[in-house]
């Protein structure tokens, strides 16, 4: 039985290990570490039969069971066709990356970050309650932060690192709102029993709420318009980087979570809208833009937005065939993105640039890398007989059978599939054929690793298109069921005979070919419109980044200028404001005892003490206010007195005692008191301290009010004599059942000792 | 009493703030020997006041009488008094070295260290 904890686990291991690895085994870590997705791999193949057919394998952990939150897994169709593409496509990548990173310093790094983003990848689909799924995302966000910020060096790697973290981290806290919600409503987090909840979470009259936060999270995580600018900038990372998360795993994240949560969400109308309209702008916006790129990651990174878009469009649509659509549609994509990701990459390290005006007539060099790109931009393209097409085929059904606004919705699919069609040309036809031009480095064949590949990803893509049924239909029928169990068995064919959609594919091609002859207006077109893009969502990023820095600093300057004053004028301002508060109802119930019945001698001493303060506060003479200090001291070791405290009254007396004679040994040397605040200033700190010392003397009576006697003056009252042999309670804490703490505070005088002793003597080069 | 003490507290308590939102390096550690005393008649009072009966267990008595001033707090001020004796000589003599290095005891000026010219 496969255990979904143990492999993500597991590949955490890895990942902490690779570094190690690397230095062990000289540079072959790869060698292991593809261990990991192979096997993963090998053991979903083998429960391929189970998973698919049979019962959804769940696991579950305790995990902060307070709070029902528990570490739970789930292996059903949808989870299974996620894995086995980001175990395939991170096993064919990390093989990939091994040569592309050949003799790199920073491979070790590359490893560890690369197996963590797979494994977090991997529990983000097995997660099997919306918290546990929450970890999951929020760490392939990080850990993609790294691996976009690869190239640390560069300012541009950085900035697209963070702005992808911010954009995405957004969503995320987004998305946390909105699971707490569902949470709440479903009464649990667990991923079934939210399910079952559908219909009391699309009553809730927080159900646009729910909607809208869950929307934001996978939107920005899956690029769709207005937050696809950072998958672009996100292109800094090194390619085998973009293969892997940029095509076929993370941004395919918030596509596997609408999935994932639409059976309890989906069906609405809301629903329907929120995500079809999105969803159509994005395929369009990102396929249009994608056009006017010329360089071969940007390009490729704009299609995948237009393919992100595509999938959101069918999950609104949410019929039976738009589901069954979306899902194939991912597969393919995944396959050829990868591949074609891989192969920009050959090409970036093979020639030395990407800028597809500076590319031209490689096949000749690089026959292998081509013949993958033909097949994988074929798949692209939606040509018979690719697997590309038969998901093409499905896309147009879906569309023409789309319950609201059918031929719009085609005729938006027609013209971004039409611009799709132009980007695969393009990116073959341009880089592979055609004028060669000379390039950086003098082009060669890729090595065997990173044709391994693509190779493999654009051969599926066509031995799965010459046998859909035997290849792919189970496996999308699985995952489909994990979201509607009631739907019929999938099918696929390749060739559906002459049918609407046939002819809608033909217009495609054809429409797609002519834009790439004749495209040029557009180009020009692109290129203005491209201006309108960055003015958008791009710059509205920027201006908060800045704005938010910026509103940090003032805050910063404002409340930390670096003097002690004014931060304790602010701390004692919000304790004012506490205490205010925290006293304000006890009053009401409490009365103030009596000043009647005390003692002269009493009331004299406090007298004596309230006016030392005073003087020592107002005193502008050295000498009078530490005398008054004196008189304060002395005081209080007074009251000590009276009130059965004679140790406290002995111990103040001679500390008191020493303390003036400090000071007065110290006064001749002490700089003379100053007062360089203005009036308004003293008046201001006056009242404020004056306000702060009636809130202590309040508290001070409620406390005295609600004091009863501790059991612990009854422990020690009981314990002093039988087991401590001492008589003097006080004496007996401290030197007996107290003794450690004396002895911490002995070592305090003796440091501060020390301490009075260093800065006493004189030290060397100092004016005296 | 309790409440006359209070109020010496509170009284003490505001004369220390005061003194430490002062510009004078000299008046903030006057103003921490005041803050000191004042916590330790807030501990003091408000753990109720019981007069003239020391936490002393009489000769030949095994326990401490039922009425008697409560030990712990006791325990608990004279740490800190003479905790708050070795910080209050440790800052006496960083501000009289301090304000001989520098040559200012204005905090305001005290913010570069760097500005020692020997």
């Amino acid at each position: 039985m496969i255990s979904p904890f143990s492999i993500i686990l597991s590949g955490f291991l890895f990942a902490a290990a690779a570094p190690l690895l690397q230095r062990f085994t000289r540079d072959r870590a790869h060698v292991i570490l593809a261990l990991y997705p192979l096997l993963t791999l090998l053991l979903l193949i083998n429960e391929y039969g189970l998973v698919v057919d049979g019962p959804v394998i769940r696991e579950s952990l305790s995990w902060v069971p307070s709070l029902g939150i528990g570490l739970s897994f789930a292996l059903d169709g949808l989870a299974y066709f996620f894995a086995l593409i980001i175990t395939t496509i991170g096993l064919l990548v990390l093989l990939y990356a091994s040569a592309y990173f050949k003799g790199d310093q920073r491979l070790p790094r590359f490893y560890l970050l690369f197996m963590s983003f797979m494994a977090s990848m991997l529990g983000l689909v097995l997660a099997d309650t919306l918290i546990t799924l929450f970890v999951f995302w929020e760490l392939t966000g990080v850990s993609s932060y790294f691996l976009i910020g690869f190239n640390n060096q560069r300012a541009a790697a950085r900035a697209g690192a963070l702005q992808a973290l911010l954009v995405t981290g957004l969503g995320g806290l987004a998305l946390l709102a909105g699971f707490i919600m569902l949470g709440n409503i479903a009464g649990s987090y667990d991923l079934p029993r939210i399910m079952e909840s559908s219909a009391i979470i699309q009553q809730s009259p927080l159900y646009p709420a729910i909607l809208f936060l869950l929307l934001l999270g996978a939107f920005t995580k899956s690029a769709q318009v207005p937050f696809h600018f950072w998958l672009p900038n996100a292109m800094e990372a090194p390619t085998p980087v973009s293969a892997y998360l940029h095509s076929a795993t993370m941004v395919k994240a918030g596509i596997y979570l609408l999935a994932r949560l639409s059976p309890a969400l989906g069906g609405t109308e809301l629903w329907h809208y929120a995500l079809s309209i999105p969803g159509a702008i994005t395929m369009l916006l990102g396929a249009f833009l994608a056009f006017g790129q010329t360089d071969l990651k940007r390009l490729l990174a704009y299609s995948t937005i237009s393919a992100l878009g595509t999938l959101t469009l069918l999950l609104g649509l949410y019929t039976d065939d738009a589901v069954k659509a979306a899902l194939i549609f991912l597969f393919v994509h995944s396959l050829y993105k990868g591949a074609l990701f891989m192969i920009a990459g050959s090409v970036d390290h093979e020639s030395g640039t990407r800028d597809i005006r500076a590319l031209g007539g490689l096949y000749l060099q690089m026959p292998a890398t081509a013949a993958a790109a033909v097949l994988a931009a074929l798949s692209m393209a939606g040509l018979p007989p690719l697997l590309g097409f038969i998901s093409k085929e499905l896309l147009y059904e879906a569309k023409l059978q789309a319950p609201v606004a059918a031929p719009f919705v085609t005729a938006a699919g027609v013209c971004a599939n039409a611009l799709i069609v132009a980007l695969a040309a393009k990116f073959v036809l341009m880089t592979f054929f055609g004028q060669a031009h000379s390039t950086p480095k003098q082009p060669h064949e890729a090595p065997i690793l990173m044709r391994i590949g693509p190779a493999l990803l654009a051969g599926f893509g066509l031995i799965a298109g010459l046998l859909p049924d035997q290849l792919a239909s189970r496996l999308i029928e699985g995952a489909v069921q994990a979201v509607r169990p009631e739907i019929a068995p999938v099918h696929f064919s390749l060739w559906h005979g002459f049918t609407d959609v046939l002819i809608l594919s033909t217009l495609t091609v054809g429409a797609g070919i002519a834009l790439f002859r004749w495209g040029g207006w557009l180009l020009v077109r692109g290129e203005r419109m491209r201006v309108l893009a960055s003015l958008g969502p791009a710059r509205a990023y920027d201006s908060l980044l800045r704005g938010t820095l910026r509103l940090a600093n003032a805050l910063t300057d404002a409340i930390q200028d670096g003097t002690l004053r004014h931060y304790l004028l602010l701390a004692l301002i919000f304790l004012c404001v506490l205490l205010g508060a925290a006293a304000a109802p006890l009053l009401r119930h409490g009365t103030l005892p009596a000043m009647s019945g005390i003692p002269f001698h009493e009331a004299a001493t406090a007298v004596l003490i309230a006016l030392g303060a005073v003087t020592v506060a107002s005193s502008k003479s050295r000498f009078t206010a530490i005398t008054a200090l004196g008189v304060v001291g002395f005081g209080v070791s007074l009251i000590f007195l009276f009130y059965g405290a004679p140790d406290l009254a002995l111990t103040q007396f001679s500390i008191e005692t020493l303390s003036i004679v400090l000071f007065v040994l110290v006064l001749p040397r002490l700089p003379k008191l100053l007062d360089t605040s203005s009036l308004s200033t003293r008046i201001r700190d006056a009242l404020l301290s004056s306000l702060l010392g009636l809130l202590v003397a309040l508290l001070v009576l409620l406390g005295a009010d609600a004091h009863a006697p501790s059991h612990l003056q009854e422990f020690f009252g009981e314990y002093s004599v039988p087991f401590a042999h001492g008589r003097n309670v006080v004496n007996v804490i401290l030197v007996d059942f107290r003794s450690l703490d004396t002895i911490g505070e002995i070592t305090v005088l003796l440091v501060s000792a020390l301490g009075v002793y260093a800065l006493m003597r004189s030290w060397p080069g100092e004016r005296q | 009493m309790h409440i006359l003490l209070a109020l010496v507290t509170g009284i003490l308590f505001a004369g220390g703030l005061y003194l430490m939102l002062r510009r004078s390096i000299v008046k903030l550690a006057f103003g921490l020997a005041l803050i000191a005393q004042a916590a330790n008649l807030a501990i003091f009072t408000s753990s109720g006041l019981v007069r003239g009966e020391p936490p002393i267990i009489e000769a030949g008595g095994m326990r401490l009488a039922a009425v008697s001033s409560d030990p712990v707090p006791q325990a608990l001020i004279l740490t800190a008094i003479v905790i708050g004796f070795a910080l209050l000589a440790f800052v006496i003599v960083l501000i009289k070295r301090a304000a001989w290095i520098v040559g200012t005891d204005d905090l305001d000026d005290l913010r570069n260290v760097d500005r020692t010219a020997t």
